[in-house]
């Protein structure tokens, strides 16, 4: 067996696990790794501006490629700043394993220079986390940190070592599979749960498929599309679920939730079944829980068994991977469901559509943002990735932008990270290279993590970042005007640079754009370009996110428009 | 909804970290817990940790599935068929009438275990709620400090 210190068995652990690249910036604690990868050229190493965005690039090329995400932080601030990136990744069930230096295991406890409890923090931000107590044990933990990262229910995996473990010598032991007695997550699921459920489905009169981000985890989305086909059963999907059906498939009732559409909500509150696929019942899709699917049996699958029951009972739990679920339910349910019982209820579905679709009103005299979305997706529909920030601009683009397979929709769904968008388009622009990386991005969110305008430009990152500006902290201010009387507390942000300067200074092409063929010459000029770019869209101040469901109401007390 | 008690042990891998893993589970999710002792098991590399918590039926679900949900736990045993046990210790003043003193801490599974220069130490063990019990007759004696340990538990 080879002999080697700690650092170079953090490198070796890398080529094992087939990492093709990790998002990182070094420091004091975690020179010793540094020192290795400057050695070996196993993988690429990408130096963010920032440890967040170096969590946020690893964690948009994990939800694009299904692969594992990797940083490398240093103690200290490195990892403290990193954690905002843990806990998203952590929100969104997002395989990721994060290394992060710390201070000599003689020191710990000492309040050494850099010196933070980082297991401490990570612990509730993460799946599972380490601190590494000798160069022995370490192929064990990084074995055992990217099993527990991508296997069950993924999550980020923090794995803290201290600085005189990554010099120390050991024996390099890589083991090629993992197995922990004590823990084992359920794949196949109940047969007999699945006969009932199939037979519950068979029975129902008014079943919605309730899709979740789970079929995105799984790889399952083309076994949903086959039942959703065979069943003819109306389908809504939550904001992590979005491109499992295609946009125009005639059962896609659209999103649900506070910004779901009228059908869908309605769906879900005159459902007599709700077939949940992966979802998590988060409060921003059923609103007020007493009220949401009143009517409605239901049957959750889930790989996570805590994740069932844990706020609405669930007369059929199944327990395992949904693919593993999908591919016994499938079969059963070809065979016994008859499309045609439902027809009167996707009449009645139908008609809801018809009477309140999503809608805006454009103008010709302002750029409306949903038209920007719009036209962006007439462009680039299944040719692009797109990622976005937090606010308005993310529920737009979850509403308009016709999106058609799994992993092209990459957004922060459970911690809503504002900051998040450009540097996981960036990660995102990494794991597919070929296909364009756009970042829907709002006037706020773009500034928390600008700086990675640099790592972008230095790495040939093109990501095309489109700033929907309407000089508010957008989603606020909406609040503020419907809950708070107007009282625009802090959100004007007309104090603004110039996004066009900004991206040059940079090495990057900006450009500023308030018309519709400004726009379009913008896009196609930065597409052909291959730029990173940032195009500042001026549009309308005021307008708002709708259909809304105020938090806490019911799915079927929507506010469907808003009169001044 | 009904709040009930519920004993609770796991099985959790003799590891560093472990504990504040179970505990900050409970403060992050806002579950109670009554009392909490812990002791590696005799020849395994395992430890069992004893909660008595309560909550509605839902939370107690919750509880039971999240502690699962951590990877160093091995088990979780939460059937009701336990039997329990918690001991009492207290210091009682040299002046109280220790034959009474220990006439019920003999009804109580216990005895006198020192006497020193002031106060002779007493223990009892049995059953939670006669250990209720004993610390309230307890009291005439009065006691001069009173230290529990909390609850152990074993499946039948």
């Amino acid at each position: 067996m080879a002999q080697m210190s700690g650092a170079q068995m953090v490198v070796e652990a890398m080529r094992k696990e087939g990492v093709e690249v990790v998002f990182g910036y070094p420091g004091g604690a975690i020179m010793n790794v540094y020192d290795e990868i400057y050695k070996h050229k196993y993988f690429q190493h990408i130096l963010t501006r920032h440890e967040q965005a170096a969590v946020h690039a690893a964690d948009g090329y994990a939800r694009a490629t299904g692969k594992v995400g990797v940083a490398f932080v240093t103690s200290g601030p490195g990892f403290t700043n990193a954690v905002t990136g843990l806990a998203t990744a952590y929100m969104d069930s997002i395989p990721l394993v994060v290394i992060s230096g710390q201070v000599p295991l003689s020191m710990i406890g000492t309040d050494a220079f850099q010196e933070i409890d980082a297991v401490g923090i990570s612990r509730p931000c993460t799946k599972h986390n380490f601190l590494v107590k000798s160069a022995e044990e370490l192929p064990l933990i990084l074995a055992e940190a990217f099993y527990l990262a991508r296997s069950g229910r993924p999550g980020p995996v923090h794995v803290d070592i201290p600085k005189d473990v990554t010099a120390q010598m050991g024996e390099f032991d890589y083991p090629k599979e993992v197995r922990l007695e004590t823990y084992k997550p359920t794949i196949k699921g109940n047969t007999r749960q699945i006969r009932k459920a199939v037979e519950a489905i068979v029975n129902a009169k008014k079943p919605v498929f309730y899709l979740g981000g789970g079929i995105i985890h799984s790889n399952s989305a083309d076994l949903v599309r086959r039942i959703v086909a065979a069943t003819q059963i109306p389908a809504v999907e939550t904001l992590m679920a979005r491109g499992t059906l295609r946009y125009d498939d005639p059962m896609l009732l659209g999103m649900v939730g506070m910004h779901g559409t009228y059908a869908a909500n309605m769906a879900m509150s005159e459902a007599d079944l709700l077939i949940a696929l992966g979802p998590r019942f988060d409060d921003r899709v059923t609103g007020k829980l007493s009220e949401f699917a009143k009517y409605a049996k239901i049957i959750h699958v889930d790989i996570d068994p805590s994740s069932i029951g844990k706020l609405v009972h669930i007369d059929y739990p199944i327990v395992g991977d949904l693919k593993a679920v999908l591919e016994e339910m499938a079969p059963l349910i070809e065979q016994k469901v008859d499309p045609e019982r439902y027809e009167a209820w996707r009449e009645i579905l139908k008609r809801y559509q018809e009477l309140h679709p999503l809608k805006y009103e454009d103008s010709d005299k302002v750029l409306k943002p949903e038209w920007v979305i719009q036209r962006v997706g007439e462009k680039l529909k299944g040719k692009a990735r797109i990622s976005t920030d937090v606010g308005q601009h993310q529920m737009w683009t979850a509403q308009y932008y016709p999106f058609t397979r799994p992993r092209e929709f990459i957004t922060s769904g459970g911690l809503g990270t504002m900051g998040f968008g450009f540097p996981a388009a960036m990660g995102v622009k990494r794991g597919v290279p070929d296909e364009i990386s756009i970042n829907f991005t709002g006037d706020g969110s773009i500034l928390m993590n600008i700086q990675e305008l640099m790592t972008a430009v230095e790495y040939r990152l093109p990501v095309i970042n489109i700033i929907l500006n309407n000089n508010y902290l957008g989603m606020v201010r909406q609040w503020q005007t419907f809950f708070y009387d107007k009282r625009y507390a802090e959100t004007d942000l007309s104090m603004q640079p110039d996004f066009v300067k900004l991206a040059e200074s940079f090495g990057g092409v900006g450009y500023r754009v308030k018309t519709k063929e400004e726009f379009d010459e913008a896009l196609d000029e930065a597409i052909s370009k291959g730029v990173v770019a940032l195009i500042d869209v001026l549009v309308d101040r005021y307008e708002n996110v709708l259909p809304m469901v105020p938090a806490g109401g019911s799915l079927y007390n929507m506010l469907l428009e808003y009169k001044d | 909804m009904k709040i009930e008690r519920r004993v609770i042990s796991v099985i959790v891998l003799n590891e560093h970290g472990v504990l504040s893993r179970i505990t900050g589970l409970f403060a992050a999710r806002g579950y109670n817990i009554e009392t909490l002792t812990v002791a590696p098991i005799p020849g395994s590399k395992y430890s069992r940790l004893t909660i008595v918590t309560s909550g509605s039926p839902r939370v107690i679900e919750q509880i039971i599935k999240q502690l699962h949900k951590l990877i160093p736990v091995y088990k979780v045993i939460e059937h009701s068929e336990l039997v329990e046990k918690e001991m009492v210790m207290a210091k009682i003043p040299l002046e109280e009438r220790l034959s009474d003193v220990e006439a019920l801490c003999r009804a109580y599974n216990g005895n006198i275990v020192n006497i020193g220069k002031d106060t002779a130490i007493i223990m009892a063990a049995d059953e939670p709620s006669r250990i209720k019990n004993f610390i309230e007759a307890l009291k005439r004696f009065n006691p001069k400090e009173i230290v529990r340990s909390g609850v152990v538990a074993i499946e039948r």
